[in-house]
């Protein structure tokens, strides 16, 4: 048998270097002793990780749980403190701890001489505690405390450059946009409780008892339906779905190792983890999934298009981020549970990989443009080009990982992301129209990825002479973590070939499918296509990058002429996607300004008009009434006399003529 | 003394008032260290109320204690009669606790006429212990009165520009309330004295245990969940409370967020719910309407204040809109939430408060423009400012959550189902509004070279601060100590209400027929059952006042 007894030590270990370093950073200063207990904290974290997952590829039994403690006990609801260990954590721990663990030494470096060096590390591994809670809790509100503290860390790291009004507003923006989507969660969370509860005499919020009682609520039932839809409106919250996403580009204000941790590899995909979580519950709502695989497909698409004519380079990968959690929602909504997961993992890889070299190249440039004394923004791209011989470990990590997420066979997102594809195509719950949509969004992609690689290491240098010279790799604290994950966004793919390759090279299993199978086995769609189907659509795919490669490269390398043209021929659409579709002022207008204008008018209008209006009203009225009662007490005899005699008419002719 | 430990918690600041008017009035510090003793000691004889693990086990009222007072033939009796139960018990505590944390917060605050400041203090918590504590209703009204006074000149004396105003606002609304309720409980003695009850005095629990005809319930149960109402405050009754709370000096803010505005909704808990039961039903939805409504609409003003005081003011009219709103589910889990929402509201609201006065103190201006980027000036100040925002939000984690969670929970699961739902939506505004203050006063560039001298907070400030955010993370990451206290005496309520509206069902039917027990009957078959356990619990339990020895009133029983 194996014990599962110290499975706390994973969230507990960053918890512990987040409170040491929040407490004691001020006093212990050295930038080497904060960063290097912050990421030790992370990397033991990993180290259990790596000991449980492998004990548990052993282990016949595959969910364990542990509880530490109770929680709250009130009456019929009992909450826990437990963890769950089950495939699906064993593989999120890895991720969350592993790429954790590179982001943390990367920002080392990255942060060095930044003011509140230590703050940041607390702040991160505070972030890695929750993210660890979220994967490991074992019931919906552990799940939730994590949820909620991870949107706290981003939302203290967006703002880490609190004296810049555009990173207090983007950090205010993700928290509030994430609110919304919290507001569904605890709706689904209230009605499945509940439901289950006073239906079906199952009071539970443990993962476990939910999975094993789901089919208690009726599969294809109004409330199964609305639960998993309450839960995708956290999701989209959380994972930057339409209509929720605005808040992600935003958070590009945190410094780069957090847009790569938090904003990329692991928070953003909470949401399609917590799909996985209940994915029983979303496998009983064939309507609840359809409503994923449009939403994920449409996201994927409209993003592609905005990350098309962004000149930031943090934006072009943010709105790539917000696509490619598309493509997982994508993946969910078609029941292909794997699949999605899978394009969680190697995204991870290559999209950390990606921003941390965006941070790589932003670093230097910062630094060049320093020396130069120039004001040029180091992100913008058009002040880049050529960097690839100033920057070549930078370059290539780059370049590989580009290559990746371009779904070009033989990198990891090319293994994933036609594994998706294909199931949006051959899956029960899947049409031709996801496929296509997912397909062009795959062609996009690779066209603004190779747009900013062209942009950025290709051509003419575009930087200022002066900072040119000054312009030099980054330190191997911040270049190995780069190679590390370059290696992983090649290799990364491989524990997941999809069958009808690894029948054609010989019987190489999936073995992502096959340690997973214990969680999806029941609930996973079946694809249902000749091979030579799925071997034509994947060729088409690859095409499409192909092509949205050599378009990247002909019109920002082999004509560097042609975008300005395009852009003046087609002023209005340029500058529509160039503004995001006006997304953010069409919510401002639609419900920031009317609430702003509401509460003024309750304040104003009604609070201090109508009711205080009312209350001094009433104030007046009486003082006014006992003003004019004043004046029968003149103090003069006469006029008391003057009142008794009328007062005696009155009495007297009452009688007479009653 | 363990047998009269609550006369002596009670009294103690009382007693402590009486050296105090001893005391040289020059002296200042000497005047404040000895109320910070007096408050001090008060809170260690409560403390053994916090380790008695008697509480989870009985409903029973503890430390009881009795003595005849006033008695006019049988026209009128009234008792010394107190003693706390596991819904009182927190309420006791959290008073008892902020008190001395209120005092400390005068240290630089209150310059002059310190004694008067003083004494009002003491006595301000001898009226709310007494409250809290009485099992008579007169002896309760006599206190509730009491409290009044000492706030009314907090305000009026010690507070800003517009004192007068927001003094006479807040008595006025607050008295105008309070008559009704005496009428009310007159009406209530003499209708039990009518139907032959032999009354001990105002005994409150001999009120719990009477069946009252629905329609009499009506106005009595009006006139005291007006009064309460006024207290909690409840929408549209709230409009006193910004202005008392803008004008009032920093103790008395916490003071009357933290414990006064606790009074009203521990008077629905203790009084309005229990004595009136088939009125309380016939009112939730219209009462869960005003909760809902204040949630919102609290938010929404709180929103748009140029004042911090005032934002935080009006966050407390949504905050209790929550409070209100577990309580109205009568279940354990939005009972508990209720009345664990309502300590976490004293401690988080409490803690706001004493923020915005050391901002105060410094800057001589709450308005929030004067303020930005003091988080660079005051990074100590910015993390406990942070952690105290958070918790008023309800983040996970913190005690709000717990409370906000529960009050939620517990009222989707009763009739108020779309209620909840809509006030789940108060989990935004609650984010909206207290981030963008926050932003707005400790982010952004430093401009104001007023601020860029600001000194970071003292020790003695952290120490105000300190035990505060121990409670903010113990109710956060364990509340069931707190729980498991209350349950006994929660639970017993809810049967109760059950009980008696079965009593009234059984007893006057006729008069039911359109009433709201009808209501339950009619409800989905978990109330059916629950009902059918309270009928059980009521013939078990053997009252004097069974349904069988209940004598019918008359509709003019009290006319007499």
């Amino acid at each position: 048998m194996y014990s599962y007894d110290y499975l706390w030590l994973i969230p507990f270990f960053p918890l512990l270097g987040a409170i040491i370093n929040g407490f004691l950073g001020k006093k212990i200063k050295s930038e080497k002793v904060i960063g290097g207990l912050g990421t030790l904290a992370i990397a033991g974290s990993f180290a259990v990780s790596c000991f449980y997952f492998f004990q548990l590829l052993n282990d016949p039994q595959k969910v364990h749980q542990q509880v530490i403690g109770s929680w709250m006990s009130v009456g019929r609801l009992q909450v826990d403190w437990g963890f769950l260990l089950d495939p699906l954590s064993a593989l999120m721990i890895l991720i969350v701890s592993g790429v954790g663990s590179l982001i943390h030494l990367y920002s080392i470096g990255y942060m060095h001489g930044e003011e509140g060096f230590y703050r940041f590390f607390s702040y991160l591994n505070l972030f890695c505690f929750s993210m660890l809670m979220l994967v490991l809790g074992n019931n919906a509100l552990v799940m939730f405390i994590g949820w909620e503290g991870v949107g706290l860390c981003s939302y203290l790291l967006i703002g880490y450059y609190f004296h810049k009004k555009s990173a207090g507003d983007a950090a205010k923006k993700a928290f509030v946009v994430n609110r919304v989507g919290d507001f569904g969660f605890l709706l689904g969370l209230f009605l499945l409780f509940w439901t289950l509860g006073s239906d079906h005499g199952v009071w539970t919020l443990n993962f476990v008892e939910i999975a094993a009682n789901a089919h208690l609520l009726g599969a294809g039932s109004a409330v199964v339906t609305i639960v998993t839809l309450c839960f995708f409106i956290g999701a989209t919250g959380k994972s930057a779905q339409i209509p929720l996403y605005t808040w992600l580009p935003d958070a590009m204000e945190g410094p780069t190792p957090v847009s790569a941790l938090i904003h990329a590899a692991t928070m953003v995909t909470a949401g399609v983890y917590m799909i996985g979580r209940m994915n029983v519950l979303f496998f009983m709502a064939p309507s609840t999934m359809m409503v994923v695989a449009i939403v994920g497909a449409a996201t994927a698409l409209f993003a592609a298009t905005i990350g098309l004519a962004q000149n930031d380079i943090k934006r072009v990968l943010a709105y790539s981020t917000v696509s490619q959690l598309g493509y997982m929602f994508l993946a969910m909504g078609v029941g292909a549970f794997t699949a999605g997961i899978f394009h969680l993992m190697t995204h991870a890889f290559f999209k950390a990989c990606l921003f941390l070299g965006s941070g790589s190249v932003i670093h230097a440039m910062h630094h060049g443009l320093h020396h130069a004394h120039s004001h040029d923004d180091p992100q913008d791209m058009r002040n880049m080009g050529g960097l690839r011989k100033k920057m070549p470990i930078t370059y290539i990590t780059f370049l590989v990982s580009a290559i990746a997420i371009a779904g070009i066979p033989g990198f990891s997102a090319f293994f994933s992301k036609d594994e998706i594809l294909w199931f949006a195509f051959a899956s029960p719950q899947g049409s031709p129209w996801l496929w296509a949509v997912g397909a062009c969004a795959a062609g996009l992609t690779a066209f603004y990825m190779f747009r900013l690689v062209h942009m950025t290491f290709h051509g003419a240098q575009r930087t200022a002479a002066k900072a040119r010279d000054h312009i030099h790799e980054s330190p191997l604290v911040i270049t190995i973590p780069l190679m590390v994950l370059g290696l992983l966004a090649v290799v990364g793919g491989y524990v997941g070939i999809p069958h009808v390759i690894g029948n054609a090279l010989g019987h190489i299993p999936n073995y992502l499918d096959n340690f997973l199978h214990p969680v999806f086995g029941a609930t996973q769609a079946q694809a249902h296509g000749a091979a030579s189907t799925e071997v034509s659509l994947m060729v088409v795919s690859v095409a499409l990058a192909v092509i949205g490669i050599l378009l990247a490269s002909w019109m920002y390398l082999w004509q560097p002429e042609l975008p300005g043209k395009f852009v003046a021929n087609f002023k209005g659409a340029y500058r529509t996607i160039h503004n995001k579709w006006y997304v953010d002022e069409i919510y401002d207008a639609m419900f920031i300004n009317p609430t702003k204008r509401l509460g003024t008018f309750l304040w104003k209008g009604f609070d201090v008009q109508v009711i205080d209006g009312i209350v001094n009203g009433t104030g007046k009225v009486i003082n006014a009434f006992s003003k004019g009662l004043r004046f029968t007490q003149s103090g003069f005899v006469h006029n008391y006399a003057m009142t008794m005699v009328v007062g005696m008419v009155v009495i007297v002719a009452f009688f007479l003529f009653r | 003394m363990i047998d009269h430990l609550l006369s002596f918690m009670t009294f103690a600041p009382m007693l402590g008032l009486l050296v105090l008017l001893f005391l040289p009035k020059e002296n200042g510090g000497l005047l404040k260290g000895f109320t910070l003793v007096v408050t001090l000691v008060t809170f260690f004889i409560s403390l053994p109320l916090a380790f008695d693990n008697r509480f989870k086990g009985t409903a029973d009222m503890l430390y009881a204690e009795f003595s005849p007072w006033i008695s006019i033939g049988n026209y009128f009796q009234m008792n010394y009669s107190i003693g706390v139960d596991g819904i009182s018990l927190w309420l006791v505590l959290l008073t008892t606790f902020i008190m001395p944390i209120a005092v400390l917060s005068t240290w630089n605050a209150v310059e002059k006429h310190t004694k008067g400041f003083m004494a009002l203090l003491l006595l301000l918590e001898t009226a709310m212990l007494g409250a809290f504590v009485s099992l008579d209703l007169f002896l309760f009204y006599i206190f509730w009165e009491l409290m009044l006074i000492p706030m009314y000149f907090l305000i009026g004396i010690w507070g800003g520009k517009n004192r007068i105003y927001a003094a006479v606002k807040f008595f006025i609304y607050t008295a105008v309330g309070s008559l009704l309720m005496l009428v009310a409980i007159i009406y209530v003695y003499y209708y039990a004295i009518s139907s032959g009850i032999d009354m001990s005095g105002f005994s409150i629990t001999q009120f719990h245990q009477m069946a009252i005809p629905a329609e009499v319930q009506t106005w009595l149960f009006l006139a005291f969940a007006f009064s309460f109402a006024i207290k909690v405050p409840m929408f549209p009754l709230h409009t006193w409370l910004p202005d008392a709370h803008t004008e009032a000096p920093t103790a008395g803010s916490v003071i009357l967020a933290a414990i006064l505005l606790k009074m009203g909704t521990y008077g629905y808990v203790r009084f309005a719910i229990p004595l009136f039961p088939d009125a309380t039903q016939q009112f939730i939805p219209f009462l869960a309407l005003l909760c809902v409504i204040g949630i919102i609409y609290g938010s929404l003003v709180a929103m748009m204040q140029e004042d911090v005081k005032k934002l935080v003011a009006y966050s407390s009219v949504a905050h209790l809109g929550f409070v209100m709103l577990g309580v109205f589910a009568l279940n354990l889990e939005g009972l508990s939430g209720g009345l664990l929402q309502m300590i976490n509201h004293g401690i988080s609201t409490g803690a706001l408060f004493l923020i915005v006065g050391f901002l105060y103190e410094r800057r001589h201006t709450r308005m929030i423009s004067d303020f930005g980027g003091l988080a660079k000036q005051m990074p100590v100040f910015a993390t406990i400012f942070m952690i105290v925002t958070f918790s008023s939000i309800g983040l996970p984690g913190t005690n709000g959550f717990v409370g906000e969670f529960l009050a939620l929970l517990g009222a989707f699961q009763s009739e108020l189902r779309w209620f909840a739902v809509v006030a789940t939506s108060g989990v935004i505004f609650a984010a909206v509004y207290m981030l963008w203050m926050f932003q707005r006063v400790m982010f952004g560039e430093l401009k104001n070279p007023a601020n860029q001298k600001l000194k970071d907070l003292s020790a003695r400030e952290v120490v105000v601060m300190l035990p505060l955010l121990v409670f903010v993370f113990w109710i956060g990451v364990y509340p069931n100590v707190f729980f498991e206290k209350m349950s006994p005496s929660l639970e017993q309520l809810i049967q109760q209400v059950k009980v008696r509206q079965a009593v009234a069902m059984e007893i006057a039917p006729e008069l039911q027929a359109d009433g709201a027990a009808a209501e339950i009957e009619a409800g989905s078959g978990e109330e059916g059952l629950a009902l059918e356990a309270a009928e059980g619990g009521a013939e078990a339990e053997a009252t004097p006042t069974t349904p069988a020895d209940l004598p019918t009133p008359s509709p003019q029983g009290a006319g007499n």
